[in-house]
């Protein structure tokens, strides 16, 4: 039985931590901003090697952006992916999710062509779009099975095409199973990331990235990608206004912190009686609340 | 619910493709919200989002309507009739078996299928696992615009198009999305972020049953099985009205127990901000901001907080807000309605002791003294 072929989609993201905004014209300073895999991704990455190293089979690393995204890829490969793909074309610019999702499954049924997919995993969402939109898109465009927010795969069965996934809700998990192929977006935390050994980083450094054009990517259709396979179009960007009026503080003298508190704890009362007239029900020892009996 | 106020200069690019929205694109009518729903209920977010519908079909002069599925009769029934009264004038009803508990395959098609049939000009969903995973793909079936996790909605006076405000950047600027030339316009709203809007069962409105050609033997995803989380996991600080909350100016993880025991006492829940998170004073599940939960108690108390923006996007719906922090300059005093400059630790038990003893006063006398000794 062949080990399972499996793509993982990565992006590079500017360490949005590292971000700040100009206090006096409110524009985004981008310079110096380096950019890192995205997090997210490294657990999806980490879901694909623990099959690859129970399974066999081949990992995929797939990422769309400009030439210097190689970084990011290169990070993937270090981790322990077979072989990374730029899928990186002017047209791509302006892309958004619906774009991308229509780019990245194009360039993942290029990759079909040279071995069938059976499993593609995502992060579960990016850090700097932030909208886990593109992993559920890129599952329909290519009519696979959706498994969104898996944070546990305990069954995958080559022979039989089938596996198991817990995917979480906030409710609780959801035990699903499916066939192959499928998409799983990977929920943080589900796993230990692993660390690059030194013999696998001279060997990313080394090894050739793949670099797809829009055409080698095999997308036809212009009107589907970048600007114009965009629906969404951003209106205005602005900073986050602020309240007019700051809090009214509580003036006090360093020995009256009590006086200070049973001032405050007063407004706190005025404004908002109802909460504290319930405290005598919720609150110290017996139930004051009614029970009623269905 | 506000206009999404731009000067002029910043929407010519719209104004300019107004001119060519698609004919067919003007018989989409109408404001409609997936509501999210389970045998035990519904999640709060679909009727915040009604309210919200609401507001925007008054302002389009059109209807309200609302998707309510599932896999039995019972109490979708009832369902219905809540989404009337927060605000829906049409709602979309479907039982199916296969509808029981949420998939991805028979809800995304579902839902393609009523957008097809009854072309609602905007589709709303709650920022949650459900919607999230259900929007994307119904977004890209139909080929059509979303908005993720949006801080506001409006309706943009000259396109008419639907203005979903959301955080970029890691939260320190905002961006208002517009989609114009596709139908419907849809976006997502995290639980919390818009207000739950009052429930009037005097209002009427139809409830139209749909059918839906689905078989289980075509489902290749099976659900087997559902694990509840357990104890902690269970916490729902969205919900909580009142809510402690503390940062990295308390200094060390023991003393949370100050947070615990106020929230105790003002029967509350405690919250933290992503660096207390880190520093591992607090479980995960408490963090409140852009990469946590969105909360709107009644009252926040933020102790030993900054108030960085990304802090502030999830606790600034709060009703009343209380800030203590040794700073007078720290930004969290720019969103609170009463500060105390001073050091928390010292402050908090202080309080607690105040509340404690309006809780017995109030138990014992009714009268509504506090004392301070
Ligand atoms: C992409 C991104 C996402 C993020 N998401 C979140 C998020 O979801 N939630 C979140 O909270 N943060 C988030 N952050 C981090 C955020 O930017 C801030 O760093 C964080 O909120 C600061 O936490 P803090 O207020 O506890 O710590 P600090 O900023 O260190 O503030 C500590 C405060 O305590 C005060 N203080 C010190 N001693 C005392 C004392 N004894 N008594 C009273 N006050 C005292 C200080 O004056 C200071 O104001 C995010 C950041 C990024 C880049």
């Amino acid at each position: 039985m062949r080990g399972p072929n499996i793509v993982v989609c990565v992006k590079q993201v500017p360490d949005s931590a590292q971000i700040r905004v100009h206090p006096v014209t409110g524009t985004i300073m981008r310079q110096g901003v380096p950019a890192v895999l995205n997090p997210y991704d490294l657990f999806a990455l980490e879901e694909a090697l623990q099959i690859k190293d129970r399974l066999g089979g081949r990992i995929v690393a797939l990422c769309m952006g400009p030439p210097q995204a190689e970084a990011a890829l290169r990070k993937a490969l270090s981790l322990g992916v077979d072989d990374a793909v730029l899928v990186s074309d002017r047209a791509f610019a302006g892309s958004d999710t619906l774009a991308t999702s229509f780019a990245l499954a194009s360039a993942i049924r290029q990759v079909g062509q040279e071995q069938p997919v059976d499993l593609v995993f995502t992060g579960k969402q990016t850090i700097d779009g932030d909208t886990g939109q593109v992993g559920p898109g890129v599952a329909k465009r290519l009519g696979m099975q959706l498994l969104s927010y898996v944070c546990r795969i305990p069954i995958l069965d080559m022979d039989s095409q089938s596996i198991v996934v817990h995917r979480w809700t906030e409710k609780g998990v959801q035990v699903l199973k499916s066939k192959l192929p499928c998409l799983i977006t990977v929920l943080e935390g589900t796993s230990e990331g692993r660390f690059a050994s030194l013999p696998e980083m001279i060997r990313a450094a080394r090894q050739p990235i793949r670099v797809w054009n829009r055409q080698a990517a095999g997308i036809e259709d212009l009107s589907k990608i970048g600007l114009k396979g965009s629906p969404t179009v951003v209106g205005k960007v602005f900073a986050p206004s602020r309240r007019a009026e700051r809090a009214e503080c509580i003036e006090w003298e360093q020995d009256q912190a009590e006086k200070a508190v049973s001032l405050l704890w007063e407004k706190i009362r005025a404004r908002q009686p109802e909460l504290v007239e319930k405290l005598s029900g919720d609150n110290g020892g017996e139930n004051g609340q009614e029970r009623v009996s269905e | 619910m506000s206009e999404s106020g731009g000067k002029p200069a910043e929407r010519k690019g719209a104004a300019r493709r107004k001119a060519a929205l698609d004919p067919r694109l003007a018989e989409y009518r109408g404001v409609w919200v997936f509501v999210e729903r389970d045998e035990q209920g519904v999640h709060p977010v679909s009727w915040e989002l009604l309210g919200a519908a609401r507001a925007l079909a008054d302002q389009l002069g059109s209807e309200v309507g609302a998707v309510v599925a599932g896999g039995a009769e019972e109490s979708l029934e009832s369902h219905c009739r809540d989404a009337v009264a927060y605000g829906a004038d049409r709602v979309y009803q479907t039982v199916h078996p296969v509808l029981a508990g949420y998939r991805n395959e028979p809800y995304a098609k579902l839902l393609c299928e009523l957008v097809k049939k009854h072309k609602p000009e905007i589709l709303l969903l709650g920022a949650t696992s459900l919607g999230r995973d259900l929007a994307s793909s119904v977004a890209t079936t139909l080929e059509t615009g979303l908005t993720a996790d949006c801080t506001e909605l409006a309706i943009d006076r000259e396109s008419r198009a639907l203005a979903a405000t959301r955080p970029t950047f890691g939260g320190n600027l905002l961006c208002t999305i517009l989609t114009l030339n596709y139908r419907p316009q849809m976006a997502t709203v995290r639980p919390r972020v818009l207000p739950q809007p009052k429930k009037d069962h005097g209002r009427s409105g139809q409830i139209q049953k749909e059918e839906i050609d689905l078989s289980e033997e075509e489902m290749v995803t099976k659900l087997l099985e559902f694990l509840p989380h357990a104890g902690g996991d269970r916490l729902d600080l969205s919900l909580a009205e009142v809510i402690v909350a503390g940062g990295k100016g308390l200094q060390r993880a023991a003393n949370f127990s100050l947070l615990e025991e106020l929230a105790r006492a003002l029967g509350g829940e405690v919250g933290a901000t992503r660096a207390a998170v880190q520093a591992g004073w607090v479980d995960v599940q408490r963090q409140i901001g852009q990469t946590g939960k969105t909360v709107r108690p009644k009252l926040y108390i933020a102790a030993g907080i900054s108030g960085e923006i990304q802090h502030r996007v999830g606790m600034e719906g709060s009703d009343l807000i209380v800030a203590i922090n040794t700073d007078p300059n720290a930004p969290i005093f720019e969103v609170a309605h009463y500060g105390i400059v001073g050091d928390a630790l010292i402050l908090l038990p202080l309080l607690t002791r105040m509340v404690r003893g309006q809780a017995v006063a109030t138990k014992t006398s009714g009268l509504e003294v506090c004392s301070s000794s």
